[in-house]
């Protein structure tokens, strides 16, 4: 593509990423009164707010289903699609399942060119085949914002569909992708961010959550999520209240991204962490947490890593594996019995 | 005085950042609350009080160096 013609994907975007994700308490209105049918085969649905349907059909095989699409968030096409896939995989991963079926959602301007229409579809196929999943369709609509993503199939077995609602008392809390993601790319729509932390970002979101997912599995895991739109507290909140458990989050274990640190001092915070902080934050008790780390902490995290609570026994053992294969193992907490207050503590 | 209406985020606080570099004392006009919230954020980790008056659909931010 010539340099004339190549345009800044993000400056299309009104959001970033997962930033653009309609606040959870505007969702549970929009969605409330709409009746919802039931299936004894629906082990997963969307009267919980999990992060895919999982419906049974037999004893050996269920369905997992999911679907995640966002305007753009990297300015390169290529990397836009991958980060998309990256992304809406990710929720079959997080159900313990395996990708196997996607279909792509696309919007774009009549007046973008084809070669950047095509760039974003290659990075979705090329992340998906990575998966080992294929793409077997889609479907595209005119639109003066671009946005791109994917419904995405898999499969589990019935037995060991993995929910954010089974967290148990005692169990270790562990996360697999560094935190601030969200920071960094909207510091990235200003071009406050350097060469080499922008690769490191882009890195981090095109990095598929296959291998926390394919070594978890082999653990006895109770719970699981992937942190995104909502952020880390925002997703732990809903595994708290699923599991009916109350999480201490050891604050000095989470592997903050340095600059995003920086960046939440300048201000530069996206406005998916205000909603999401007006969401979450009654049921928080911060302690004495700097309000940088909270920012980073309620920060919407685009592709983000895997939230897991595993059994005490086995978490040394995860936590050992886990450091072989993702880019970021971190101990970040515990779960304990709920005792009635609230349901998050910085610690 | 900052005009950032009319800019997403982050962008307001960046010109809030830039402006305030040479300046104890600044108003500055947004017309949204992420731009306020983040304008505040920057006050208040460099040393600048902040006051926030709605003005129709818009926000006067007052910022003052102690």
């Amino acid at each position: 593509m010539s340099r004339e013609k190549e345009v800044k994907l993000t400056k299309l975007a009104k959001c970033a990423g997962c930033g653009a994700k309609v606040g959870a308490g505007v969702l549970a209105q929009l969605l409330e009164g709409i009746r919802v049918h039931h299936d004894p085969n629906l082990l997963v649905g969307f009267d919980r707010s999990d992060d895919a349907s999982v419906y049974k059909i037999s004893d050996e095989l269920a369905l997992v289903q999911t679907v995640d699409f966002f305007p753009p968030i990297a300015d390169d096409p290529y990397t836009f699609g991958a980060i998309a896939a990256t992304n809406a995989l990710s929720d079959v991963y997080a159900m313990g399942g395996e990708p196997k079926l996607a279909l792509n959602i696309m919007a774009v301007p009549e007046s973008m060119d084809k070669e950047t229409v095509h760039q974003i579809l290659r990075g979705g196929y090329d992340k998906v085949y990575e998966a080992g999943a294929l793409i077997t369709g889609g479907h595209s609509i005119l639109d003066d914002e671009p946005k791109y993503g994917l419904a995405v199939t898999g499969f589990v077995h019935p037995d060991r569909v993995l929910t954010n609602a089974g967290a148990k008392d005692g169990d270790v809390l562990l996360f697999t992708k560094p935190v601030g993601i969200g920071v960094l790319t909207s510091a990235m729509k200003v071009d406050l961010v350097d060469e080499e932390t922008k690769a490191f970002a882009n890195r981090m979101m095109t990095t598929l959550n296959k291998s926390a997912r394919d070594a978890m599995v082999k653990y006895e895991v109770h719970a699981c999520t992937d942190v995104t739109g909502f952020g880390m507290l925002g997703h732990l909140l809903e595994m708290a209240q699923g599991s009916d458990v109350e999480i201490h989050l050891d604050v000095s274990g989470v592997d903050f991204i340095p600059a995003a640190l920086e960046f939440a001092k300048m201000g530069v915070l996206p406005a998916g962490m205000y909603r999401n902080r007006a969401f979450a934050e009654a049921y928080v008790d911060c302690g004495k947490a700097d309000t940088a780390v909270q920012d980073l902490l309620f920060d919407p995290q685009t592709a983000g890593g895997l939230a897991i609570a595993v059994a005490p026994a086995d978490a040394p053992a995860l936590l050992d594996e886990l450091k072989t294969c993702v880019p970021s193992a971190q101990r970040i907490g515990t779960v304990r019995a709920y005792g009635g207050g609230k349901r998050i503590f910085l610690e | 005085m900052v005009d950032a209406r009319g800019y997403s985020c982050p962008v307001p606080v960046i010109m809030v950042q830039k402006a305030a570099k040479n300046n104890n004392e600044l108003t500055v006009m947004v017309d949204n609350r992420c731009a306020v919230d983040n304008v505040t954020r920057f006050a208040e980790n460099n040393g600048f009080s902040v006051t926030v008056t709605p003005e129709g659909d818009d926000f006067r931010l007052e910022l003052k160096k102690d």
